[in-house]
């Protein structure tokens, strides 16, 4: 289970009671962990994840989501961070009332575990972060996505501040390890691989109930 | 808007000239930058006419596209790359040339964070606008603001946060100026795509600005009231 960034996507397996409103970015991981611990009660609905890079769309699309599905739904979890919308979704869920989001600023953060990633943070500062999906789709997301297949200047006006390319790997995959040691190498940046597993989203599924 | 058939741009009018590179700033086309802003050069213009007329306004409208949804992060990216070539070019050439100045900006990128094209680009507008412009970079604890405040002496400081968890840093800066009683001493105006104007408020800003052109508009605005000010109590 795969979306490409534009994709949107309902995962009803069940028909579950608990609804899980999640950025597309996560769609695979999300549906992995259902599958893993035979999460019966969750259903998916995922937003195309190209929203990342315009941040201030998610608030609107995530409040038209809770208001869509609200009735059939015992309850709904939202599984994006802040997300770069500046406190704008933690305001809609309030308005919506009754709809609580995982913790933390954005994806990087929670893979790693927000407490891990935030003791980290001076020592990261100059790093930029691949996750799996990231990954899979950063020709599209980012060389693409940033213009940076347009110019010769563009990698180095883009990432002339960074250092180093950290991997966040959800998976152990030494395909994915070969690519992003590749992202890193054209972007002529260091390159350093960490393991998180599924960080803070595994144990906050746990909890939507 | 870039039409196939090779325009030569020496063989143009100044005012055909300065519309093409309008349209080349639209396209983020940078080496044509370049050579408009060296013929305009030659052509014996003054540095910054050829900021204003030719780089800031086709930034302008880069911009206003950009806030209406026509253009995208991409697009701006390459125009602001090749804004930045022009400006490349102009700079020293400014300094020289005297430009006019309405008033000093310091403007930096508060500390965690490197996100700095958004801030490149409010820089670059305002110095198109006729401010000297002291551009202090990313990552800046609020130390470095005080050092530039006291060797600049700016009459506004800008700062820029593009990460939810940088933002509350801009609060540490104003609240240090306030401890040091300097506060009143400047405008500070903030800016970022995830602020907004509730946080400029929270924090004690004089104003949160949406893009540059809003910047711009607003620093001239506190700049006409500090001189009625200046002079109301003359
Ligand atoms: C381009 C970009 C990058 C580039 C940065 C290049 C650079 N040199 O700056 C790259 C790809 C390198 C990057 C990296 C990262 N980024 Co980034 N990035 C963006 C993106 C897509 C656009 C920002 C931009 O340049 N816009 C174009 C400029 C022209 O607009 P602007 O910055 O908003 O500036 C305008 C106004 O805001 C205003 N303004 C700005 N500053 C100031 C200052 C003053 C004084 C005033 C008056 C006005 C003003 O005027 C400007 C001009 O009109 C944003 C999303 C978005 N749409 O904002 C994410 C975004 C900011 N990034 C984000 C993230 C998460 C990251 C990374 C952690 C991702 C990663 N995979 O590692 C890293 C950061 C790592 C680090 N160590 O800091 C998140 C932040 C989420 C959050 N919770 O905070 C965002 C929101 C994307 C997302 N939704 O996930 N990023």
């Amino acid at each position: 289970m795969e979306l490409a960034p534009s994709e949107t996507h309902d995962f009803k397996r069940g028909q579950g009671s608990v609804l899980l409103i999640a950025c597309g970015a996560l769609a695979r991981e999300i549906i992995q962990l259902i599958e893993l611990n035979n999460w019966q009660h969750l259903d998916v609905a995922c937003l195309p994840a190209k929203l990342h890079n315009t941040p201030e769309q998610i608030p609107e699309a995530v409040r038209e989501k809770i208001r869509t599905n609200r009735d059939k739904y015992n309850r709904i979890y939202v599984l994006y961070a802040d997300c770069g919308t500046g406190g704008l979704l933690d305001k809609v869920l309030e308005e919506e009332g009754d709809v609580e989001r995982i913790p933390g600023p954005h994806c990087y953060s929670f893979f790693a575990g927000n407490d891990v990633f935030e003791a980290r943070a001076e020592d990261d500062m100059r790093a930029f972060f691949l996750t799996d999906y990231l990954c899979r789709h950063f020709d599209k997301l980012v060389w693409e996505g940033f213009g940076l297949d347009r110019h010769p200047d563009m990698p180095s006006f883009v990432f002339g501040n960074y250092e180093k390319v950290v991997f966040l790997a959800q998976t152990k995959d030494e395909a994915l390890e070969r690519q992003a040691a590749e992202i890193a190498h054209r972007l002529g940046l260091a390159y350093e691989y960490r393991f998180t597993g599924m960080g803070d989203l595994a144990s906050y599924m746990a909890t939507a109930k | 808007m870039s039409d196939e058939e090779d325009i030569v741009l020496s063989e143009l009018a100044d005012d055909e000239l300065v519309q093409q590179m309008h349209d080349d700033l639209y396209d983020g086309l940078k080496e044509e930058i370049e050579e408009g802003t060296n013929i305009l050069l030659e052509r014996g213009w003054q540095p910054y006419n050829i900021l204003t007329q030719a780089l800031v306004e086709g930034m302008r409208i880069v911009g206003e596209d950009f806030r209406d949804g026509i253009l995208f992060v991409p697009e701006v990216l390459l125009s602001a790359n090749a804004m930045k070539a022009g400006m490349f070019i102009l700079r020293p050439l400014l300094a020289e040339t005297g430009a006019p100045t309405l008033g000093t900006m310091v403007i930096g990128t508060v500390k965690g964070d490197i996100h700095d094209i958004g801030k490149n680009l409010v820089g670059m507008m305002m110095e198109g606008a006729g401010f000297e412009v002291f551009n202090i970079g990313i990552n800046n604890p609020v130390e470095n603001f005080l050092e530039a405040i006291e060797q600049h002496k700016p009459d506004i400081i800008g700062m820029s946060a593009l990460l939810t968890t940088t933002m509350p840093y801009m609060k540490v800066v104003i609240d240090t100026l306030i401890e040091k009683g300097m506060r009143d001493d400047f405008v500070v105006l903030v800016g970022g795509a995830p602020l907004n104007e509730e946080f400029g408020k929270a924090i004690g800003a004089d104003s949160y600005c949406r893009d540059a052109a809003v910047a711009v508009e607003t620093a001239k605005d506190f700049m006409k009231r500090k001189h009625n000010q200046m002079s109301a109590s003359a």
